[in-house]
């Protein structure tokens, strides 16, 4: 009686993380050095970024299936609208947060008017930004900027030889960024509100078309960022790339304690979500004689774990509820 | 009867015949069918058999959605089963116990997917994906993630085979398409669907084992996508488990939808579903062959699917309901005003957003 | 007067939902609002709510007229409203909920101490010690309850509107509301309180005003009130001319009847309290009782919809299970539900769907009935209870709520079943058709169906019934056979006052 129920899941994420951790400790030491931590950090930086977005969208019950193409657009649009013109890449950095951010804002916009669901108006929004990046190029395109030069080589030498990246700053900003809006701000509160119930949200006087809005413009804000960040990462735009993402960040943020029917998580936990799964596949590199698919099904794994583990949370609290008063 | 289900696959059909005619603007020679080597040959008959894939998951979807639910995993689950099918004909099981234990591993994979949905009550999208993400790396598990290829004739045979001059592949999602449509009219399956799509709390007061059917449900899914698996497979004498199915869920659901099914569930069409799939692969192929540059493909297929979403929008249709009554009112009042009162309009049927409380 | 509404009227295709309402609410009164389901209430409150455009009539609030379009509105205007469930949201915490759109900010940002602040100032007055940081949902019903009041007298401060708040709450949690209610009248709030609970509009309230079939009945002081009246003012009195069923006098001996099914031990703590129920061929059994009283309870645990830990039934010498509702029709019961819409029909499937649709799924899926079955099932029962529809092809839920009806009850005669209940069959449909469905009870009796039905006619149940079972208070508290069966000893035994100090 002492810890919020709903705790529960953020803390079984950041036990499993510390567990796993110190499991691979103990079988590689040299995982716990900052040139891992490091490493964790900007592998991960896009995913993170984008995850942030998606947890907003899953906290109001919502999906966006739509993320992963616009990671590959961005990078895409940003190589081929430097290699074309002269603009300065910040300049191209604010043109497309527009874009993706406006593409976001049109997605919430036709699930709240049209009453569509989220999963077949971003599985729309899916292809029309693959297809946009495709359409502006089919081959990779490397990005060749002093600017990019100098984001890829910002980072501060960690104690140990580890690198603190630029991009791995940034996607910990973002999350603190996310964690604020979704914890601190009065859109938060509404996106919490409708995760609880579209009907109970309205009633209380929640304004649930902006909100609905303002989340998938969220959501596109984020995946252009990530976008931005994915592309400092490889330096380079490709129509082809991320595919899939949405699904691993969906998965990023169930492991990471959101419960996937909306209503209820943490920001931070989904930095876990991310991580665990970056950890996974570190193991998997440093034990050499291990597959990469135990990745994925060690993350459906997970999954499943934590979807069972919040259907027990819900039935447990209904239950006592309803003993405390029988 | 007939003209009733004519008149449910008119909109598929018109789209499709439109879409062929567009094509054939410009493409003249798309519709033209040769017949060579034994077997037919033409750029329709490539349609038909590329969308063998879509085709066949469709069939399963389309039984998923009409129960309200959703199986993202097929498009795995399509690589699980020629995994295991493509490991077994390797390992000298011989053909017939290879494709037996595929559609086995389909019907399991269904099975699991159905007790998630049905006994432990995850929601649909929530409880196939996880599948749908672990999938892929128990089918690389499998294939020990090479390519595992094979050379069995008679498994080959499934994917570039034909029968009578029609592609093996056609062969299957008909005889699939027809075996279900038909088990759907013979027995009281398609009903009893429709019933628990459309209000499952009504369905079980009836007396209709709604756990049962949505297993049911589900493990037919699983097993259309075993066959689609099996045909992938076969086609390249090889299981790719990253590539094989990937993404197909996603089109697999897009011809349900644009056939025109709803995905909140209840009556339904798997013939509809169908020539959803072909208008796909129409659109896949045809955007190529009328010499538009593959880029577009994508954007096009998303136009369409916006397209189709609006038309379909509850939104919209309430609103279309609503002129429809307004006119009906006043040509009630018109014809009160007249000598000779008609018919008053008394049961009309009540929007949704006014009954709701 | 705080709120008068004056000859409000609001109507649905088919169904006039309130007819030239009156009704007036002071400063610091609690004024019950009573009537059974579909008597007007929720309309009422809707249209006070902007829920609903009322379709004329008018409200002034404060001499003000007032028209909201939405709840939002009506709250600004002074109106708050707590219903039974879905008010608040459980996933965000205590203070979340209070200040919902409203928090406290500092730079921008919501400011979590200065929000746990007011919260507690909110709460203060109410007698609950709550930590307000913690989920809404971890807290009992009564508590959301409380919570959910503090929140909307907070945000309007006129009119507060109480939607069955005490449904779900045990005696305790009642005084504990009770205490608050009273003490929001002291200040001067007017409050309209709606309740199917006798005693506790009895005890809490200052006036009571009794719906019925969208109209209002009567308006009196609670004090001269008189417990009787108010309940025949409740239930119905449409059905004057309906001939009595000819019975024996309760002495007399009559014929022992064939038992067909035997109940006993049905019961659950909370819902029911235990009862034993057996059933003869060819009998009506009537179950009267108040809404809330537990006769829909009681008719779900027969059916295996609800289990009851302790209960036997005997089917002859041997006991069976009915733990589901297969159970129960492969047993011989059918089971009418009194939520049509959301229980009854499947909406979009064809009439003749509709009616064969039980039948089917006892056949199995394999046999499927042959057409030409189903469509001569279909036109004999759209026949035989004159089911106003072009053809059996029509979908249901585009048919009026008395055709529906006549649908579900098709597809259960359609059945056959040894013992059909229906949870008020009449209710919302027309007078032709009322008469109608009570002339087949009498007409499937004879051929030796037995039939439970549940409804707030009494006169409906006295027509038709052989015996009559009171429900009150999650209780069967006794039972008229016979000359028995009259309005007022229905009345009288439904109305006896509890001897509990509370109704739980």
């Amino acid at each position: 009686m002492t810890i919020n129920t709903r705790l529960y899941p953020l803390l079984a994420t950041i036990a499993i993380f510390v567990i796993a951790y110190a499991l691979s400790y103990t079988q590689f030491p040299a995982m716990l050095s900052t040139r891992v931590v490091g490493n964790l950090l900007t592998d991960n930086a896009y995913l993170g970024i984008v995850a942030v977005g998606m947890t907003i969208v899953i906290l109001s019950g919502g999906i966006d299936l739509s993320v992963g193409s616009v990671i590959a657009f961005s990078g895409v649009f940003i190589a081929v609208v430097l290699r074309e013109t002269s603009l300065h890449p910040l300049m191209v950095f604010a043109l497309l947060l527009v874009l993706s951010t406006a593409f976001g804002a049109a997605m919430g916009g036709i699930i709240h008017w049209l009453a569509m669901p989220s999963f077949i108006v971003t599985l729309a929004g899916m292809f029309l930004a693959r297809g946009a990046a495709y359409m502006l190029t089919i081959d990779s395109v490397p990005i060749a900027h002093p600017f990019y030069d100098l984001l890829q080589g910002a980072y501060w030498l960690m104690p140990g030889k580890g690198r603190l990246t630029l991009i791995g700053v940034a996607m910990l900003l973002t999350v603190a960024v996310g964690a604020l809006i979704a914890h601190r701000t009065r859109f938060g509160a509404s996106v919490f509100a409708l995760g609880g119930g579209e009907q109970a949200a309205r009633l209380m006087g929640a304004k649930v078309g902006r909100t609905t809005v303002m989340i998938y413009a969220f959501s596109g804000f984020m995946a252009g960022l990530s976008g931005i960040v994915f592309s400092i990462y490889t330096g380079s735009g490709y129509p082809l790339a991320t595919v899939g993402t949405e699904l691993t960040a969906i998965a990023a943020v169930v492991i990471g304690g959101t419960i996937l029917t909306g209503g209820a998580g943490y920001v931070v936990g989904t930095l876990f979500g991310v991580l665990t799964m970056g950890l996974i596949q570190t193991y998997i590199v440093f034990d050499g004689s291990l597959s990469s698919w135990w990745t994925k099904i060690v993350i459906g794994l997970l999954l499943l774990l934590f979807i069972l583990l919040q259907k027990g949370l819900l039935r447990l609290s209904q239950s006592r509820i309803s003993a405390g008063h029988a | 009867m007939i003209g009733r289900s004519l008149l449910r696959l008119l909109p598929q059909i018109v789209s499709l015949l439109a879409l062929i005619g567009l094509v054939s603007v410009f493409f003249p020679t798309f519709l033209q069918i040769d017949f060579s080597d034994g077997r037919l040959v033409g750029p329709m008959i490539d349609i038909v058999k590329r969308g063998a894939p879509v085709a066949l998951l469709a069939v399963g979807m389309t039984l998923v959605i009409a129960t309200r639910g959703i199986d993202l995993s097929v498009g795995t689950v399509m690589a699980i089963c020629g995994a295991a099918a493509a490991w077994a004909v390797s390992s000298g099981y011989g053909t017939v116990p290879s494709l037996i234990l595929a559609l086995l591993v389909g019907l399991a994979a269904g099975l699991w997917n159905g007790i998630l949905v049905s006994v432990i009550g995850i929601q649909p999208i929530v409880a196939t994906l996880i599948l749908m993400t672990a999938g892929r790396g128990i089918a690389q598990l499998i294939t020990e993630g090479r390519i595992l290829t094979f050379s069995d004739p008679d498994f080959a045979t499934i994917g570039s085979g034909t029968l009578f001059g029609v592609p093996f592949p056609v062969v299957l999602w008909l005889l699939t398409g027809i075996g279900f449509a038909l088990m759907m009219r013979w027995t009281a399956l398609g009903l009893l669907i429709e019933s628990v799509g459309i209000n499952r709390r009504a369905s079980a007061l009836i007396g209709i084992n709604a756990r049962v059917l949505l297993i049911a449900v589900y493990m037919a899914s699983g097993l259309c996508a075993a066959i689609a698996g099996l045909v992938v497979t076969a086609d390249i004498r090889g299981a790719d488990a990253n590539n094989a199915g990937l993404w197909l869920e996603l089109d697999a659901i897009l011809a349900v939808v644009i056939g025109g099914n709803s995905l909140l569930g209840g009556r339904f069409s798997i013939t509809a579903s169908i020539l959803g799939a072909m208008i796909i692969q129409t659109i896949d192929t045809g955007i190529l062959l009328a010499g538009f540059p593959s880029e577009y493909n994508l954007v096009i297929k998303a136009v369409l699917v916006l397209t189709i979403l609006v038309v379909q929008s509850p939104n919209l249709s309430a609103q279309w309901l609503w002129a429809r009554q307004a006119l009906a009112r006043r040509r009630a009042l018109r014809d009160e005003a007249a000598p000779q009162s008609g018919p008053r309009m008394t049961e009309r049927p009540v929007p949704e957003s006014e009954v709701s409380r | 007067m705080v709120l008068s509404i004056r000859s409000l009227s609001k109507h649905f295709p088919g169904v006039k939902a309130l007819d030239d309402v009156d009704f007036d609410l002071a400063a610091g009164e609690i004024h019950g609002l009573l009537g059974e389901n579909g008597a007007g209430k929720s309309t009422l409150i809707k249209c006070l709510t902007g829920a609903y455009r009322r379709d004329s009539g008018e409200m002034i609030l404060d001499g003000e007229p007032i028209s909201p379009s939405s709840t939002a509105e009506a709250q600004e205007l002074g109106i708050g409203t707590v219903y039974q469930e879905v008010n608040l949201l459980p996933n965000l915490t205590v203070a979340q909920n209070l200040l919902f759109g409203r928090e406290p900010r500092r730079l921008g940002f919501i400011d979590g101490k200065a929000m746990r602040r007011e919260a507690e100032r909110m709460l203060k007055g109410y007698g609950v010690a709550i930590d307000v940081a913690r989920d809404l949902g971890s807290y009992s019903v009564a508590i959301q309850q409380l919570v959910a009041i503090a929140r909307a007298v907070d945000l309007s401060g006129k009119v507060l509107i109480l939607d069955e708040p005490t449904a779900s709450l045990d005696a305790n949690e009642v005084r504990l509301l009770f205490n608050v209610v009273r003490g929001l009248k002291e200040r001067g709030l007017g409050i309209i309180f709606v309740s199917h609970f006798l005693d506790q509009v009895f005890d809490l309230t200052d006036r009571v005003t009794v719906l019925r079939n969208g109209k209002k009945i009567t308006t009196e002081t609670t004090a001269s009130l008189d417990r009787m009246e108010l309940i025949a003012n409740m239930l119905g009195h449409e059905l004057e001319r309906v001939e009595r069923k000819q019975r024996t006098a309760a002495g007399d001996q009559a014929p022992p009847r064939e038992t067909i099914i035997r109940f006993t031990r049905m019961g659950r703590k909370n819902v029911v309290e235990p009862f034993d129920l057996t059933v003869h061929k060819g009998e009506v059994i009537g179950l009267a009782g108040l809404l809330g009283s537990g006769r829909t309870e009681s008719a779900e645990m027969l059916f295996g919809i609800r289990s009851a830990p302790e209960g036997r039934v005997h089917d002859g010498e041997t006991v069976v299970n009915l733990a589901s509702p297969r159970d129960a029709i492969a047993a011989g019961l059918g089971f009418a539900p009194e939520d049509r819409k959301t229980d009854g029909i499947i909406a979009s499937l064809s009439v003749r769907e509709n009616i064969i649709l039980a039948l089917q799924a006892q056949r199995g899926w394999l046999r499927k009935m042959p057409r030409n079955e189903q469509k001569r099932l279909t036109d004999r029962y759209i026949d035989a209870l004159d089911i106003r529809t072009p053809d059996g092809e029509k979908a249901v839920g585009d048919l009026s709520g008395g055709n529906q009806q006549k649908v579900v009850l098709a597809r259960w005669l359609a059945m056959n079943p040894r013992f059909l209940i229906l949870d008020e069959p009449t209710r919302g449909i027309d007078v032709g058709a009322h008469a109608e469905i009570l002339r087949l009870i009498e007409r499937l009796t004879d051929d030796g169906m037995a039939i439970l039905i549940i409804s707030s006619e009494l006169d409906e149940l006295i027509a038709v019934s052989d015996r009559v079972i009171v429900v009150r208070d999650r209780q069967h508290v006794s039972e008229l056979v016979g000359d028995e069966i009259q309005r007022d000893r229905i009345i009288e035994n439904i109305a006896a006052p509890d001897n509990r100090e509370t109704v739980a």
